[in-house]
């Protein structure tokens, strides 16, 4: 049996999204000969289509279905309609992320118990450990051309990232280096190497930067076992009366209802999505949405602890020259409460183009203090913070009571408000931040606060326990074993790394599951 | 925008001499906004001349470069004149704003706000009607309808596209000297 499928075939696992979990599952799956249709609601835009233009590129890749926001966070009030930056096309947004691949630290896994119960914080240690992750990184990074692995050199640096480098240094941080980056820095995998063009977050016109839009889509497609529907948007899961997953409604592009059904369907619509489409699929057996009996589903929503410091200088920098991402100071990453919160953070460099950082530098500033710092922009130099921030079981994605999308269906709300924990973690990024430019003469530096959310997690987490998460140690759901989540919505704390590695070491293993799983006719 | 000659086969001389000085840089006309000293002139649709030239004294005002001439914010002011256009809520939006602007101009002492003279008075009068609908039409506008000008980058040192040259790999990515 071979690509394209019947929609009444119940032999294939529905995949639903395409991005670093539902992209490398699909492949994973076709490549162990299992048949798959992967449902994308994006389209399909490759390097030649990639816009080297930050509003227009917005337009064409990003998630701007409605969403509403509540909660204290900054973004409810500056972006109240757009909670998250993230891809709806094929490849999701491993289109547009900036390629930073690292690995939880071993003791990562394991934070409730290392930092003890937090008030207010529904910590839980993960199911799985870094022993159990270990070779799943190993086989991501080698998938992915992560640089410092694999015999795979590191970037070069440039501008931005040798002005962090050098204040870095001489504040006494000791391990700056120019990151462990799923880029080519020589060409790979039939890729280029990369260029320095400076528009990651637009879509890598060369293809050195990974992205299963180019990488895993293809391939799985070449084996005849993998059928991606395009702009094929995932409106419910449907189920049969015992209870197991039997198939998938979807609008076409046309707007057409169409219903595939399924042996097993795999839930990677992001950390938003994702739930959402489990509590719009409630159904008499299922009132509080499907997989739900613990209540967690849409809950303990995770966006990281981040924020940005931008310095200006009394020289050029030109910061936009080059990676986005250009480097990283892992210093802070780890656990040392005597900072004064658990946790730790990376500083990473970060630049955008005028467009973007009139728009995010200080969202709703205005007068001559933000124009001067615009005016400044040519001997600006940027870094992001990033950082583990507390699940809260009342942050959370659920549905609007009153709000439907144009399908008529209820549009999520993120609600988000910091942990007191995350407050004092941000305090002290932006002060160190800060610390590292003015080592090296900044003239002013500039506190930026947390843009709309790239990190999206947690809500549909893993437990050990079916009361305390979504889904077990292999992303299959507590309550439908046909049923599985595969992106990152799945996991049970956010670390502090940047979360893309991780997702695609789950999903390299939860394919490894799924097929034993069929193979024991238990699928 | 017009530049030298105008839709009406008027020249620039003839343009504007129907119209009369409001503050030194603009002369308003009917129908018409025209920069005194740079050649450009601006049809209007809906919105009267003198709301325009305080649109965009406001608008430089909101995100003041000394380096850039008046005619990148008025380019940036101009979708308002073609929403008002269609649109009888923006148009009355505008034209309140303005009015309002100016009575409180009038209030301080002054003509108009255009015609206030130094920056941090117009700005007290803006800080006060900051969280208004009509300001944040203005203000939040600009973030594109300013910064989103491809003409205003070279002025902020910003490059632009970059993969149609071979992206900065030997186009000076990491060339700083200063460190």
């Amino acid at each position: 049996m071979t690509a394209p499928y019947d929609f009444k075939n119940d032999s294939v696992v529905v995949v639903i999204g395409t991005g670093a979990g539902g992209g490398t599952l699909a492949n994973e799956l076709a490549q162990k000969g299992i048949d798959v249709v992967a449902l994308e609601a994006g389209g399909r835009y490759l390097p030649g289509d990639y816009i080297n233009d930050e509003w227009p590129s917005f337009s064409q890749l990003a998630w701007l279905d409605a969403r509403t926001t509540s909660g204290s966070w900054r973004v409810a009030k500056d972006f109240s309609g757009l909670p998250a930056w993230i891809v709806k096309a094929v490849g999701g947004s491993t289109v547009h992320w900036a390629g930073a691949s690292l690995r939880f630290q071993d003791l990562e896994w394991k934070v409730r118990t290392l930092y003890g119960d937090i008030s207010g914080a529904n910590l839980l240690d993960w199911p799985i450990d870094a022993a159990e992750m270990a070779s799943y990184y190993a086989k991501a990074e080698n998938k992915m051309g992560t640089t410092r692995t694999n015999g795979i050199p590191g970037l070069p640096g440039n501008n931005n990232f040798k002005v962090m480098e050098a204040g870095a240094k001489k504040l006494g941080y000791k391990n700056v280096h120019t990151g462990r980056m799923s880029i080519n820095s020589q060409p790979r995998d039939g890729r280029a190497a990369c260029q320095q063009v400076g528009f990651c977050f637009q879509g890598c016109k060369f293809g050195a930067k990974w992205s299963t839009a180019y990488t895993e889509i293809p391939k799985g497609e070449a084996t005849g076992k993998l059928e991606v529907r395009e702009h094929a948007h995932v409106l419910t899961i449907e189920h049969d009366a015992n209870g197991k997953v039997s198939g998938v409604v979807y609008a076409d592009k046309d707007g057409n209802k169409r219903r595939q059904a399924a042996r097993a369907v795999c839930v990677a619509g992001n950390s938003i999505e994702s739930p959402r489409l489990l509590l719009n699929s409630a159904s008499s057996m299922f009132p509080d949405g499907l997989a739900n009996s613990s209540g967690q589903v849409g809950r303990n929503y995770m966006r990281h602890m981040t924020g940005s410091v931008y310095a200006v200088f009394d020289k050029p920098v030109r910061m936009w020259r080059g990676t986005t991402m250009a480097g990283i100071v892992t210093d802070e990453s780890v656990n040392d409460p005597k900072r004064g919160f658990a946790g730790g953070y990376f500083m990473q460099t970060l630049s955008i183009g005028i467009p973007f950082t009139a728009a995010f530098l200080n969202p709703g500033a205005w007068g001559r203090e933000f124009a001067t710092a615009m005016d400044g922009y040519e001997n600006m130099a940027g870094m992001w913070l990033v950082g583990e921030d507390m699940p809260q079981e009342s942050n959370r994605v659920s549905l609007h009571p009153d709000k439907k999308d144009q399908y008529g269906l209820p549009v999520p709300n993120v609600h988000f408000d910091d942990h007191p924990n995350d407050i004092a973690m941000r305090n002290h990024a932006f002060k160190q931040g800060a610390a590292v430019y003015d080592a090296v003469g900044a003239v002013r530096t500039f506190p930026t606060p947390p843009y709309p959310s790239t990190h999206n997690l947690g809500t549909n987490r893993m437990s050990e326990k079916a009361r305390d998460g979504v889904v077990n140690r292999w992303g299959q759901t507590h309550d439908i074993a046909n049923l599985f989540i595969s992106d990152g919505s799945q996991f049970t704390t956010g670390a502090a790394e940047n979360p893309t590695l991780t997702i695609v070491a789950l999903a390299i293993r939860q394919a490894d599951y799924i097929a034993k799983q069929i193979a024991a006719g238990a699928l | 925008m017009i530049t030298k000659e105008n839709p009406r086969g008027m020249t620039r001389r003839e343009l504007l001499q129907t119209g009369t000085a409001f503050t030194a840089a603009f002369i308003a006309g009917t129908g018409f906004l025209a920069h005194a000293d740079d050649a450009w002139a601006m049809e209007l649709k809906a919105l009267k001349p003198k709301a325009m030239a305080t649109l965009i004294q406001m608008a430089r005002d909101i995100y003041p470069h000394d380096r850039l001439a008046d005619h990148f914010y008025a380019v940036a002011m101009k979708g308002h004149d073609e929403k008002a256009a269609g649109d009888a809520g923006h148009k009355k939006l505008i034209e309140d704003g303005v009015a309002t602007l100016d009575a409180m101009a009038v209030d301080a002492g002054a003509p108009s706000y255009a015609r206030m003279g130094w920056e941090i008075d117009r700005n007290r009068l803006l800080r006060q009607i900051e969280t208004t609908p009509f300001f944040q039409a203005i203000r939040g506008g600009m973030i594109t309808g300013l910064y989103n000008q491809k003409e205003v980058w070279p002025y902020f040192g910003y490059e632009g596209e970059s993969f149609s040259k071979g992206g900065y790999i030997e186009r000076g990515f990491n060339d700083i000297a200063w460190l």
